[in-house]
Order: structure tokens, then C-alpha cells, then sequence
């Protein structure tokens, strides 16, 4: 068809007339990338072949069956359904999923588009290694071999530690269960993924404050909410159709609040916004605290029943008085008070929060004083309540369940000898054998005894290039890290981008499994040992995923894998192979031609995860819940009729004992109102039975129907001794319950009996809101390590110093000594944009999308932007305070405050102005490039997750 | 008979640009042109709204109305399309037209226009229903299937409704009067003299 052949970049000529004298985002993009759209698709590929290849492999034919696939978005973790059309194998059309619980048909930019997924015309195509500086094709064997014997190098000569296995929030459950056995098994705690750079600092704050670190509620339940506050998020760019549900609320009459420092598209639908200053969390959190307490809002009730420690908080939260407030947050007295007010009055409301807030060194403070927040309103436990905490990736929180974490094992057992022993049972392997998989040195010790680095956590990814770059003397393993495995992961969404290419060029080895190159393939000067490997979408395997409500979706496969590439589980069981552990890592998982069996994977981590409750969600219940998406009511989420009657969508965890058990899934965590058999549940009881001669357990707060009518401590076998429950527990039960508690009785029995009587297994007790445990055991303000406020630092000074923490020394006050802000006079965050997601690699490949947002850009205040002699649409370098440059275009916003500078982190393939567009593989470029925002953001670590600071850091800007 | 019609709900609308992704999804519409966008107004300042624009399959359309060749025609449906095996691209359309609908290809800098292509309400043109002909002209012809235009079937937060213009109001009176707001019906004016 001559008519729509793809030539050039439009010219945008009839904008204006809309627009009117207001610039916008999109116009200004769009008029920017009048030339740059048509270079990056001119100079890639001829225009002619492009369309032509488009038009013959994708247009849906005339007259040709249709097969309709259900699956999952594989954007972000709201988890919207998907309708996918496929004729002949190939992926022709996508239709809305009216029927599916959580988007009712709904999708973003990002979900209307996943069907290019099934072209993949950016996509990597085949194995290829870098010899000489050239790209050059290879086959799988040669690729695996060539890898596995570098990689048995170096576990020879450096130990096991020296290998870096970056895992990924795009597997899916199995993959991701499969992926932590097999670091475990390759002998190694080194290994991660990107929870740790989104929401680390919230999974350690909640977890520790309640018992579980997950969102609490779910996205439909906000329906319900009659106040919504949504801090440090941007759910119309980040969770556009999280946004449906909240509209419904708003609609009947519920607040929106948004706690931001930038004008975001979500606080233009707000009733109240609060500006601060980046990195002041716990400061407006206190400051509107403080009103709740100074009016007596707070729920004295819940209080004195389901919390511990909000005494402590009460004489800190007496300092943030509303000058303090605005001295530090820059919001006023009037301004806070509102919207503690709104929160209060409003009630039940929820708190909605994101990587604003838990991507700072002081993350965890900041995500237990909104935990505190909540339980002070008495907001927990019930519906359009809770803590909303909205999660990125579409598996980030079954990658976090399974514990692709350099700190824990699945469900998050931890790393001791006893967390070891559970799982080699699960495994069906020889506990000593796992054990002579690890290096047997000790480079650390723990209360004054020396630990193995089996026991210790790994390093995290946020800090992989520190594995390579520090001084070997410094940290606690035996060698440095020497090869790289990124699985899924895009490096331009970790700081430090300059020190990142150097650790990346000192690597023996460096591997890429993705089914894009990344940035990773680039953004080095390397000429030799660099893998790529094409992995498969999640289109084009099958399995779970578990959406930020903690509900389990399951995925068909919708196409099969495109060129060369192959799914996940398939290369992890080709390297297993390799490396010499492909018997026990599948020791009872069916094999298929390389494939693991993932229905068996599902069955392996039900039989293991009885932490959280991924125990009851069989595979043949999800698919069931698949089956029946139209039956679930969007109100509640619980199916009414059908076949899964009386269940709640996807099981949502803890999904309690064995699947026989029938358990209908949690849909609100901590909802005392009904039986724990039907989804209620109380605080648990994870801190000890006492504190200081004062009881944790619950004080008359119990679920509907609990025997015990008290607060209780958690289950074993002799807790069902002394209950006189024992013998409930059938003959086998009580041979597997013996010496076992609810966590670690593989028959499920404990839990059983428990939830018989009306008791959830973990106990009953009080949130705590001060964690005893941390570093800041009640939540404190701390100025940022790079602050803008150096006046500040005296009263609010950072962390000293830390000598080893995940393997290694972190800095605080000394970098805090200096004041940057003088040189640096710039507040430099981040955020993200509704067309992109993470490292943008898939996303910016796919023209659809990339069409939409062709420039990296800076937002800039008029009054910055005029101080600097900088106009809209100029080219500008952002110099971040550690050195680093970045060329991008300046957006002349008054979004942003004065004094702040605003970057999307989805972009990469330019460094420093540039363009590295021609080291990529042929064909496997993405159509828009761009600096990526973390070269210039800066170091920072939080305290107890080592997430990194990319929330608040200093740049000064200037024109190019 | 059915009158369809587009509403953009803008106290809904969030400009995350579904519907102009689902719209190049579900026609493959190449690089450059867009059937639908999304203009937003008092860019990140309060008061800031976004609404998602196409051709809005006006009453009386005037790019019919100015069309030298006419090539246009109303469906029963009220949907406004044209044949492209008629259009000579000289652009009439795009002067006449309230919304900015008309989009042409870009040959070069100052080259040809080109034929004309907008929004067809997902209705095709008019070669066969269905046919690969159709689709390669105009994308897919959903209404032939019985389905509705894909931008609004996937918008987001369900601002933006399409179908039977009775119905379509009746869906956004409900809204209105729950809210408690004024209708503001942008572009129903103009679009529809209603």
C-alpha cells in the first residue's frame, strides 16, 4: 500500500490550533524529533523493507482461523489482561479483555502495544559474541560452552563469588523460582534483581513493621477508599489503569492527594497537592502526623490493641512542628495540615506510594513512617484502606516472593543453615552437597564468630560494580567479581553510569540474556568476551506472575519463540548442564527437550513457600482462575458462582496450606473481620512474643471466628501440644509436624489445624512501629548524602560511615563532609514516562511506542531556565555531582520547582553526547536513543537494603 | 439506527496514550501518521487537561464539504470515510477540518502529500469488508465484526467512549451527575451541532 508507507517523521503542523500559547510535553518532543525520528529509522534499516516486512508477517489475513490467547501485559505489575489474536503462529490482533477483574479491557500505551512483541523487529536474533570489536554470530552450543568453561575458570581460580547472576522481574514465577535454585545450586548468594532497586527499602520497612513486605490491599479495593494519598508515585504515567479504579472512587466522592515534588500528570487530577522537596519523606509524613495527633485523629482503639511503639514515634513526630515542617519540606503549615486532615476525615484511606519515596538512603525510614501514618488512622487491615504500595515490573513481586535476591532464599527464608536445610529438603538434595557448592573460606564474622558466604548476603545489584571495582582487601569474599550476568536487566537503571563502564571493561567476562542487546551491549569499550543470548518474551513461554496486589495470573503462551531465541527456563537448564548440576536442579521437574517442565516448578516452590502462603496456588487452580476471569466481581475480586466460587482472584497470597486445603487467597492483608479460612487476617507475629516487659501479641484484636479470642504467638508442634490441637493432625501429619513449625512442616498439617480454630499460623500481635532492629529504630529525617540544605546537615546528618554491609564498605558522612550544593546548586531527580518502562530497551524498540517519545530531555523551571540563558527545546549538558555529563534537551516546565531538575530514566544508547547507536548489532538497535539519566545520578545507599538514592542528588546545567 | 460518535471524558483522561497506540496496533499506521493523539492543555501547571483527539465523523463533515473529488461519504452509522483510489492529497480536508484529523504521509521535507488518511471509527472503506485490500488501505474494519473502535475499547481510565452516540451520552450523564460536575462534551458542538 504506497498511501502509509512508513518515510520519514511527521510534521506536526496541526498541534498548534490545540495547543494554544501553552507548550506541552508532546509537542515539544514531537517538533524536536521532526528530524531525529526520521534519522533513527532511516539510518537503521531501508524504509521500504521495514513496512514491507511489517505488512506480511503481522496484518491479520481474511478468511484465516483465529485462536484467541489469553495472557498477561508484561509491563508493569498492575497486570492488566490480555487478549491476543493468532493466526498461523503469528500474533495478528489484540483485543480488550473486558472480562479481566483487574483492567476491565483497559491498557496503557505500553499494554495497547505488547503485540509487537510478536514482530519483534528490534529484537536480538541470535546468539552473538563480540570478537575484535565486531558482533559476530554464534551458535547456542558454542555459546553455552564457551561460557560455562570461562565461568568454571574462574570458579577455580576466584570461587564461586566471582560470577554476578543478575536475574530479572520479567521472568515469571517459575523462571524466577528456578533462577534462585540455580545460584544456590552454582554455589553463590551473588545474585539479585531490580526489587532491589525499586522497592528493597519498602519489602524490609513493611515486612518488619507487620510481617509481610507486600502491598496490602489491591488496585480495585481503592474503589472503596474514601481518601487516596499517593506520595513519591505517578500512577497515570507509572499504573495508568490503576487509575480506573481510583476515578471510580473519586467519582463517588473519595479525596486524591498527591505528595510530589513535581507537578505529575496524577497531581493534576488531584483535590490537594503538596509540593517538597525531594527527599523529605519522613519530614512531611511527621509534619502531618504531628496535626493527627495535635486534633486527636489518630485511632486510639487500634492503637491500644494492634500497635507496639507509637509512643517513640508521638516524641519524635513533637519535633516536626509546622515551621520545622516547612523549613525542611518547603510545604506550609496550611497546605500539610489539609491534607492530614483529608487522610483523617476521609477515612478509610489509603496510602499509595513509590519509587519517590523508597529510593533514597533513608528509604526504610521513609516507608515505615507511612506504614505509621497508616496505623495511627487505624487505615490497616480493612478495605479501601491499607498501604496501596504500587510495584514496577509485572513479576517484581514474585521475583521478591522467590527471592532473586542476593540476601534470602524463596519465600523469604533468609540465608541461615536452617533457611538452607528447608529448602535442600524441598529440593530433594543432599544439604552437605549444597553446601560444598559454596567457597568454605570466612571473610566476615557475625557476632564476633566467623560466617561462610553461603550465610551472607551477596552483593546487592546496586552495588555489583563496587564487587569489581573495590579494593580487593575491602570486601568480604574471596575475590572480586570477574564475570557479569545481566538476565533481563538493564544497566542504565543503576547509578553511577561512568564507574559502571569502567567495572563493566575490567570484567573477564560479561553475558546478556535478554531479548534485547541493552544497553549493556554498548555502553562499554570493550573488544572481546561479551554474550548476547536471545531470551524469549513471557509471550512466548507460559506460567505465573504475581501482580502487586499479590495475586497469581496465569499466562498462556501466546506465540512460540521468535528467531533463535529461547525461554528462560531453557537456557537456565542449559547452563545447569554445563556447569554440572542439571540433575539436582531438576532432580523432580519433568525435562522437554532442554525445557523445564513449569507446572512442576509450580508444584516444586507450592511445596516449599509456606512462609507466604504460595502453597495453595497449584497450577491447575490458576488455570482455573484463567479460565474464569469473567467471574470474579471487580468490587471485591472474589468470584461469585462458577467454578472457583467464593475464591479470590488469583489466589492472592498467603494462600494458606496445600491447594486440596481450598484456601480462597488473602485479598486484604491483616482484615481481622473475617475468618482466616476466608481471607482474614491479623498482624503477625514476627518480633518476639515481648519488648522491654511489654507484650507484641495482639491485645483483644483477633480474626472473626479465632478460638483463641487473644493475641497469640506463631505456630509449631508444640504450640499444637499445648493447645490440645495435636491430634487433629492426621497420622501423617504429625509424623512431618514433629519438631516442625508452620514454616517448615512440609505437610502443610500445622497450618491446617491453625486455620481450623480460626488462627492464622504466624501468630497474633501488634504492628510495631518502631523497628528495633534498624538503624534508625524509630524513622528519622536524615538530609541527603548531596543535599541542596547544607544548613540542614548539622540537625539532620547522614549515616557514619559502614565498614561492611552486603560485602561491602558504604559511605555516608564522608561524602557528606563536603558541600556540593555551592558548585552543584541544582536538586537532579528522576521518574518515568508512560510509554517507556525501566531501561526503555524493549520499549524504545518497539515504534509504536518510541514514536511517542523520540528526545531525552531535562524539565527545567522558567526561572532556572532563564537564570542559565536556556530556552525550551535547547540542547543542554546536566552535570551531576560526581562529574558526569549529559547531553539532553531542555523542557521549560513550570511541572518542576524552582531549583529542581527533572530526567526520565528510560533512556540509554547516548553517553556523555555520544551517540553510540553503531556498536550495536545490526538490526538491534532500538529506534530512539538517549543519555541515560543514572550516568549522572550519584552514590547512596540505604541503611538496611542498599537500595540506591536516584531520587535526590545535585547536577548544575548549562547551555551546549 | 445507530449514530456513532467519540467522547473524550477529560476530567478522565490521563494521556497515557492507549488509544493512540491501539489505534497504530490495530491498523499497523506507519511512523509519522496519527490517526489519534492526545493534546494536552496548560501543560504541567493546575488546571491541566488532556484529550484525546481524532476525527470526529462530524454531522456535517466539512472536509466532504470542500473535497474537490469528493471522496467522501456517511455511512449509515453516521461514520464518515473516504476512497482513497479518489483522493488526489491536495489537502482541502486538513484546512477544513475543526479537529486536525487528516493526516498525510511524508514523502520528504517538501515533497507530495500524498493520500489522505485519517480515523475510520475503525469502520475500513470501501472495498470489501474485511479483505486484505481493506486493511492495507484502511486497517481493519472492526464495525464489520461487530466490535467497537479499539482506542476507546482500551482507553485507560474509560475516558474516552465510542458508539452509539445515545448511548455514549447516557454512559457519560451518569459520570456527570455522580461527580456532580457541568458536562463539558468537547467538540460535540462542532462535531455534532449538539
Amino acid at each position: 500500500m504506497k498511501l502509509i508507507r512508513k518515510k520519514a517523521a511527521e510534521v506536526s503542523s496541526s498541534r498548534s490550533r490545540f495547543a494554544g500559547e501553552a507548550i506541552d510535553r508532546r509537542t515539544f518532543l514531537r517538533r524536536s524529533g521532526l528530524a531525529l525520528g526520521g534519522a533513527a529509522v532511516a539510518t537503521t534499516l531501508p524504509p521500504l523493507m521495514m513496512r514491507k516486512a511489517q505488512a506480511s508477517m503481522t496484518a491479520p489475513k481474511a478468511g484465516v482461523d483465529t485462536k484467541l490467547v489469553k495472557s498477561v501485559c508484561t509491563h508493569c505489575a498492575v497486570g492488566c489482561g490480555v487478549y491476543a489474536e493468532v493466526q498461523n503462529g503469528v500474533w495478528t490482533g489484540q483485543e480488550p479483555a473486558f472480562d479481566h477483574p483487574f483492567s476491565l479491557g483497559a491498557h496503557c500505551a505500553k499494554g495497547a502495544s505488547v503485540r509487537e512483541h510478536g514482530h519483534g523487529e528490534r529484537r536480538l536474533k541470535y546468539p552473538t559474541k563480540l570478537v575484535g570489536g565486531k558482533w559476530q554470530k554464534v551458535s547456542w552450543d558454542e555459546a553455552i560452552n564457551e561460557i560455562g568453561d570461562k565461568m568454571l575458570e574462574i570458579r577455580k581460580t576466584s570461587g564461586p563469588d566471582s560470577v554476578y547472576w543478575l536475574g530479572s522481574a520479567k521472568f515469571s514465577n517459575e523462571q524466577s523460582y528456578l533462577f534462585r535454585k540455580f545460584y544456590a545450586m552454582w554455589g553463590s548468594n551473588n545474585g539479585d534483581h531490580q526489587a532491589r532497586i525499586c522497592h528493597s527499602t519498602t519489602v524490609a520497612g513493611v515486612a518488619n513493621t507487620w510481617g509481610y513486605g507486600a502491598m496490602t490491599n489491591s488496585m480495585n479495593d481503592m474503589r472503596h477508599s474514601k481518601a487516596i494519598m499517593i506520595v513519591g508515585g505517578n500512577p497515570t504515567e507509572a499504573h495508568p489503569v490503576s487509575m480506573q479504579h481510583m476515578f471510580y472512587a473519586k467519582e463517588r466522592g473519595a479525596k486524591l492527594i498527591v505528595v510530589e515534588p513535581r507537578f505529575t500528570r496524577t497531581a493534576a487530577h488531584a483535590d490537594h497537592y503538596v509540593r517538597i522537596r525531594p527527599g523529605t519523606d519522613v519530614a512531611i509524613t511527621w509534619g502531618m502526623l504531628w496535626h493527627i495527633f495535635e486534633n486527636g485523629w489518630e485511632d486510639k482503639e487500634f492503637i491500644n490493641q494492634r500497635v507496639w511503639g507509637m509512643d517513640q514515634i508521638r516524641e519524635e513526630v513533637a519535633k516536626w512542628t509546622p515551621a520545622e515542617v516547612e523549613k525542611v519540606t518547603g510545604a506550609d503549615e496550611a497546605t500539610v495540615k489539609e491534607a492530614a486532615r483529608l487522610m483523617a476525615e476521609n477515612r478509610p484511606s489509603t496510602h499509595v506510594w513509590c519509587m519517590g519515596g523508597t529510593q533514597h538512603t533513608i528509604g526504610n525510614n521513609n516507608t515505615r513512617s507511612y506504614c505509621v501514618l497508616q496505623l495511627a488512622l487505624g487505615n490497616m487491615g480493612t478495605s479501601g484502606g491499607g498501604t496501596n504500595i504500587f510495584r514496577g515490573h509485572d513479576n517484581v513481586q514474585g521475583a521478591t516472593d522467590m527471592c532473586v535476591l542476593s540476601h534470602s532464599l524463596p519465600g523469604y527464608y533468609g540465608l541461615s543453615a536452617g533457611a538452607w536445610k528447608h529448602w535442600s529438603r524441598v529440593w530433594d538434595v543432599d544439604y552437605d552437597w549444597v553446601q560444598s557448592r559454596f567457597d568454605q573460606g570466612s571473610y566476615e564474622k557475625s557476632k564476633g564468630k566467623p560466617v561462610k558466604p553461603m550465610n551472607t548476603k551477596g552483593f546487592p545489584v546496586s552495588r555489583w560494580i563496587d564487587g569489581v571495582l573495590e579494593d580487593k582487601a575491602n570486601i568480604a569474599q574471596k575475590d572480586n567479581l570477574r564475570a557479569m550476568v545481566f538476565w533481563g536487566h538493564a544497566p542504565n537503571s543503576q547509578t553511577r553510569g561512568l564507574e559502571m563502564k569502567k567495572a563493566m571493561e575490567k570484567l573477564d567476562l560479561l553475558v546478556i540474556i535478554d531479548p534485547y542487546p541493552t544497553a549493556s551491549a554498548v555502553m562499554h569499550d570493550r573488544s572481546d568476551g561479551v554474550y548476547l543470548l536471545p531470551a524469549a518474551t513471557q509471550f512466548e513461554t507460559y506460567g505465573s506472575v504475581t501482580a502487586s496486589n499479590r495475586n497469581l495470573q496465569w499466562r498462556d503462551k501466546v506465540i512460540e519463540p521468535l528467531f533463535e531465541s529461547l525461554p528462560d527456563q531453557t537456557i537456565m537448564y542449559k547452563f545447569a548442564k554445563k556447569l554440572g548440576f542439571a540433575e539436582q536442579f531438576t532432580k523432580h521437574i519433568k525435562v522437554n527437550d532442554d525445557e523445564p517442565l513449569i507446572e512442576d516448578a509450580t508444584r516444586e516452590f507450592n511445596r516449599g513457600m509456606w512462609t507466604i502462603g504460595y502453597t495453595g496456588q497449584s497450577p491447575e487452580r490458576l488455570k482455573a482462575h484463567q479460565k474464569n476471569w469473567h467471574t470474579f466481581n471487580p468490587n471485591t475480586l472474589q468470584a461469585e458462582g462458577g467454578p472457583v466460587d467464593g475464591e479470590y482472584y488469583g489466589l492472592p497470597w498467603p494462600c494458606w496450606g496445600t491447594p486440596e486445603m481450598k484456601h480462597p487467597g488473602t485479598p486484604i492483608l491483616y482484615d481481622t473481620s473475617k475468618p482466616v479460612a476466608k481471607g482474614g487476617l491479623n498482624f503477625r507475629a514476627r518480633f518476639g512474643v515481648e519488648r522491654n516487659g511489654e507484650s507484641l501479641l495482639a491485645d483483644g484484636s483477633y480474626p472473626v471466628g479465632n478460638e483463641i479470642g487473644d493475641g497469640h504467638p506463631e505456630f509449631s508442634d508444640k504450640l499444637l501440644k499445648e493447645l490440645g490441637w495435636w491430634d487433629d493432625l492426621s497420622a501423617d501429619e504429625q509424623a512431618a509436624a514433629e519438631g516442625r513449625n508452620w514454616k517448615t512442616d512440609l505437610s502443610g498439617g500445622i497450618q491446617r489445624v491453625a486455620i481450623k480454630h480460626g488462627c492464622a499460623p504466624f501468630g497474633n500481635a501488634r504492628a510495631r512501629a518502631v523497628v528495633w532492629t534498624f538503624p534508625d529504630p524509630v524513622p528519622i529525617h536524615r538530609e541527603p548524602l548531596y543535599t541542596s540544605r547544607y544548613d540542614l546537615v548539622a540537625k539532620y546528618p547522614t549515616y557514619e560511615d559502614r565498614k561492611s554491609h552486603y560485602r561491602l564498605p558504604v559511605r555516608y558522612a564522608s561524602i557528606q563532609a563536603k558541600d556540593y550544593s555551592k558548585e552543584y546548586p541544582l536538586i537532579l531527580t528522576s521518574g518515568r514516562l508512560v510509554e517507556y518502562e525501566g531501561g526503555g530497551d524493549e520499549s524504545r524498540s518497539n515504534p509504536w511506542l518510541a514514536e511517542l517519545q523520540q528526545e531525552m530531555f531535562a524539565e527545567i523551571n522558567p526561572a532556572d531556565a532563564n537564570d542559565h540563558g536556556i530556552k525550551d527545546g535547547q540542547q543542554i549538558w546536566v552535570e551531576g555531582a560526581e562529574g558526569a555529563r549529559l547531553k539532553v534537551m531542555a523542557l521549560v516546565t513550570r511541572r518542576v520547582a524552582k531549583g529542581v531538575v527533572w530526567l526520565p530514566f528510560h533512556f540509554a544508547g547516548h553517553l556523555q553526547g555520544e551517540d553510540r547507536r553503531a556498536k550495536y548489532p545490526s538490526g538491534a538497535d532500538p529506534f530512539v536513543l538517549g543519555e541515560a539519566a543514572n550516568t549522572a545520578l550519584t552514590y547512596g545507599y540505604d541503611s538496611v537494603t542498599q537500595m540506591q538514592e536516584s531520587k535526590c542528588s545535585l547536577c548544575k546545567i548549562e547551555r551546549a | 439506527m445507530a449514530r456513532m460518535k467519540f467522547l473524550c471524558d477529560a476530567e478522565r483522561c490521563i494521556e497515557c496514550n492507549a488509544c493512540v497506540t491501539a489505534c497504530k496496533n490495530e491498523h499497523e499506521v506507519p511512523w509519522g501518521v496519527n490517526r489519534r493523539r492526545v493534546v494536552v492543555l496548560n501543560d504541567g501547571v493546575p488546571g491541566e487537561k488532556s484529550i484525546s483527539v481524532a476525527c470526529m465523523h462530524c454531522t456535517d463533515a466539512p472536509c466532504a464539504a470542500v473535497c474537490p473529488v469528493d471522496c467522501f461519504y456517511t455511512t449509515d452509522d453516521g461514520i464518515v470515510l473516504h476512497d482513497k483510489d479518489l483522493c488526489i492529497g491536495c489537502g482541502y480536508c486538513f484546512y477544513a477540518c475543526p479537529f486536525g484529523a487528516p493526516q498525510y504521509p511524508q514523502q520528504s521535507a517538501f515533497g507530495v502529500r500524498g493520500k489522505m488518511d485519517k480515523c475510520t471509527f475503525c469502520a475500513g472503506g470501501p472495498t470489501a469488508d474485511n479483505s486484505d485490500a481493506e486493511y492495507a488501505k484502511y486497517g481493519r474494519n472492526r464495525i464489520a465484526e461487530g466490535k467497537l473502535p479499539l482506542c476507546a475499547e482500551m482507553c485507560s481510565t474509560k475516558a474516552l467512549l465510542a458508539g452509539d452516540g445515545d448511548l455514549v451520552a447516557d454512559i457519560y450523564r451518569q459520570r456527570v451527575i455522580r461527580r456532580g460536575g457541568r458536562p463539558q462534551t468537547w467538540g460535540w458542538e462542532t462535531a455534532y451541532q449538539s
